[in-house]
């Protein structure tokens, strides 16, 4: 049973500010099907600029949808400066606190806001680009994702970690590498800077071919299998590797995310790292 | 506010018989029946008595029942200790994707120790894949552990197929029979198993109270060591008032067979109906279940809400997603059935029992479609995906 705060549970039972915007100044999308939650968060500005509507959707459990309703509450009125301020600690202290192995969705609430006014600045990429080395694959959580939540809410074990961002909540393979951040953030071991790595000598397309089907039995199968999935190399041409999604994961709104996030980031970090992946029905 | 209570696979109200045969034992006949004197020793009699009930639930001889505490101390029994009577004469252990932490969280122990272990896989409408058991026996396995009905989604497995094939090897063969037993029969004299375990309180009877059956021959070694209970086979003074409880919980589920299979069946069987006419894009999960188990998905809504705003109104029910198991991966189950994303995160179990009544059923009915489309008006995925 969750403990929820009655703030928690009014925000979960009426929550504020569901709806669209259909002619929204910022749009910002993240989570997905796959991962159990997602956040649609969109506002419109004054002439002043001042968010002065904004609504939200949320596919989640209860704490995300408070979150969302939250997050929305206390941006109105506010300037995109001031807006950014809020942090994922603010929506959870707004509620009376979120039990720990929810406070992901409070982190989910500010990265929304965060896509959002990236989206009305830049004017495209409404939904989030996975930025850096990829270091949960199940939820697909980078390396930079890990370590500034770790910075901004004072994070000291894998658990927390996993409870804030989801990194790690999975098949779990990931957790001594975020361990391993934990402890290169708390200014213990491991060197500031790695050794300059000699480049590389070009793989021939055979290498290449031969490299990206080890990289799929080893690494990605198991993942996309554990979900009744299963991903078919049809052809590498260059830098682009053909593929075929099989079962749940291609019927699945994420698809998209499983592809280019999961499979193309694995590819990368094993194959090359200017590969594009693509999908072929 | 009256609970509608919909979660009998979790745990089931102890029937008022139960409690009212238990009752003596606490302040009267709280001898230990070990004793030498009469005041001891004439407990004795009523563990023997609820050894007979259990085992009749089963069709078994008295003799071949262990007491335990449960379905997990009797799975870890079953498993560990006879294994541990093999002596690692034989490497190999079988068991299903499916299965109870219980059962599975034993084997990926086993596996850290030199076992090697094989999960078997399950059909998407949760089926166990009977081939690839065939394909797997090796004269190195050394034991098969399979559950009889599942917890989650109420598949049964087809354990008289499965018994013989097993048996033809000579290999060990333990059924997690928790959630089957007083929901189907089970005719142990039909099915060649070697051990199979029951808990006392899936099937209305005391909590911390649960029976092994060990068929005759069947060795094993105590995990529990201590002094000569229960034939040397679990030690530690006898749950004199749990004991009499689960035998006469198991003797109310051996008369209440066929009420589970008609009265039971006709309440589940009505509220799936209700829930899939009344609700878009649901769909239940599993074939082939027990009368008394419904677990549906509904598509792109997140399971826990359901049953937030289902407790709201006193509806207890259970869920496969992962926001309501503290994991963050929807159940392991539903997964290994390939069910999609998009449904295995919004799915919702509804377990029943004779204590239900057709009043309560038609509130659920009436209450879910609300939840359901208050839900979907939320969610950012509806729109456009949803069939009309
Ligand atoms: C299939 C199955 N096996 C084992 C158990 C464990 O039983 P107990 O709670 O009595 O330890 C359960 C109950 O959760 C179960 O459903």
């Amino acid at each position: 049973m969750w403990d929820y705060t009655e703030k928690v549970k009014d925000h979960f039972n009426n929550p504020r500010n569901v709806g669209v915007i259909v002619d929204a100044d910022g749009v910002g999308e993240v989570g997905s099907l796959a991962c159990g939650d997602a956040l649609k968060l969109m506002f419109k500005l004054d002439s002043e600029g001042r968010i002065i509507d904004v609504k939200f959707q949320t596919f989640g459990c209860a704490s995300a949808i408070a979150s969302s309703s939250a997050l929305t509450e206390m941006i109105k009125g506010k300037t995109l400066e001031e807006a950014q301020k809020v942090t994922n600690r603010d929506i959870a202290e707004y509620l009376g606190g979120l039990p720990d192995q929810k406070m992901h969705c409070s982190v989910m609430g500010k990265e929304a806001l965060e896509a959002a006014i990236e989206n009305y600045r830049s004017g495209d990429q409404v939904t989030r680009e996975l930025e850096g080395v990829v270091v949960c694959t199940c939820f697909g959580v980078t390396e930079k994702e890990i370590e500034r939540t770790v910075l901004e809410n004072g994070l000291t074990t894998v658990e927390e970690v996993t409870n804030y961002t989801k990194a790690g909540g999975g098949c779990g393979s990931c957790q001594p590498e975020i361990g391993k951040i934990l402890a290169r953030l708390s200014g213990s071991t491991e060197p500031a800077v790695a050794e300059e790595e000699p480049e590389p000598r070009p793989l021939t397309n055979i290498e290449k071919i031969k490299l990206i089907q080890e990289t799929f039995e080893r690494e990605v199968r198991p993942l996309l299998r554990k979900d009744g999935g299963d991903v078919e190399l049809i052809d590498v041409v260059g830098n682009r590797v053909l593929v075929s999604l099989r079962g749940s994961c291609a019927h699945c709104r994420v698809a998209q995310f499983t592809l280019s996030d999961v499979v193309q980031a694995k590819l990368r970090e094993f194959v090359s790292p200017d590969i594009v992946v693509e999908e072929v029905s | 506010m009256r609970t509608i209570y919909l979660d009998n696979n979790a745990t089931t109200m102890t029937a008022p018989e139960v409690v009212e045969a238990m009752q003596p034992f606490w302040t009267e006949l709280y001898g230990n029946p070990s004793s030498m004197h009469t005041f001891g020793g004439q407990v004795k009699r009523h563990i023997d008595q609820a050894r007979r009930q259990v085992a009749a639930l089963l069709n078994a001889d008295p003799q071949e029942i262990v007491f335990t505490s449960g379905g997990s101390e009797g799975n870890n029994l079953a498993i560990r200790g006879s294994l541990d009577a093999l002596d690692g004469l034989k490497k190999h252990i079988i068991t299903t994707r499916v299965e109870h932490p219980a059962v599975l969280g034993v084997f990926r122990h086993l596996a850290k120790h030199g076992y090697r272990v094989t999960e078997l896989p399950v059909n998407s409408d949760g089926s166990l894949i009977l081939d690839a058991l065939e394909s797997t026996l090796t004269p190195d396995t050394a034991l098969v552990s399979i559950m009889w009905a599942n917890n989650e989604t109420g598949v049964i497995f087809p354990i008289e197929k499965i018994a013989n094939l097993v048996k033809s090897m000579g290999v060990i063969l333990h059924i997690d029979a928790v959630q089957a037993a007083g929901k189907i029969p089970i005719d142990i004299t039909r099915v060649p198993v070697d051990l199979l375990t029951i808990s006392g309180h899936k099937l209305h009877g005391p909590k911390g109270t649960g029976a092994l059956y060990v068929r005759k021959g069947t060795k094993l070694v105590p995990q529990v060591i201590g002094g000569h209970h229960e034939h040397n086979r679990r030690a530690g003074t006898e749950n004199i008032p749990g004991i009499v409880g689960i035998g006469m919980a198991t003797e109310l589920a051996l008369n209440g067979l066929d009420e589970e299979n008609t009265r039971v069946r006709a309440l589940r069987d009505r509220l799936q109906r209700g829930v899939l006419a009344g609700c878009k894009a649901a769909q239940v999960n599993g074939a082939n279940r027990l009368p008394n188990t419904l677990n549906v998905s509904f598509q792109y809504v997140e399971g826990e809400a359901i049953l937030l705003l289902l407790d709201n109104l006193g509806i207890a029910a259970s869920s496969g997603s992962a926001c309501a198991s503290g994991s963050l991966q929807p159940s392991h189950v539903l997964r290994a059935m390939g069910i999609p994303f998009t449904s295995a995160h919004g799915s919702i179990r509804f377990s029943l029992s004779r204590y239900n009544t057709e009043e309560e059923i038609d509130l659920v009915i009436k209450h879910l479609p609300p939840i359901i489309d208050r839900l979907r008006e939320l969610s950012p995925f509806v729109e456009d995906e949803l069939p009309v």
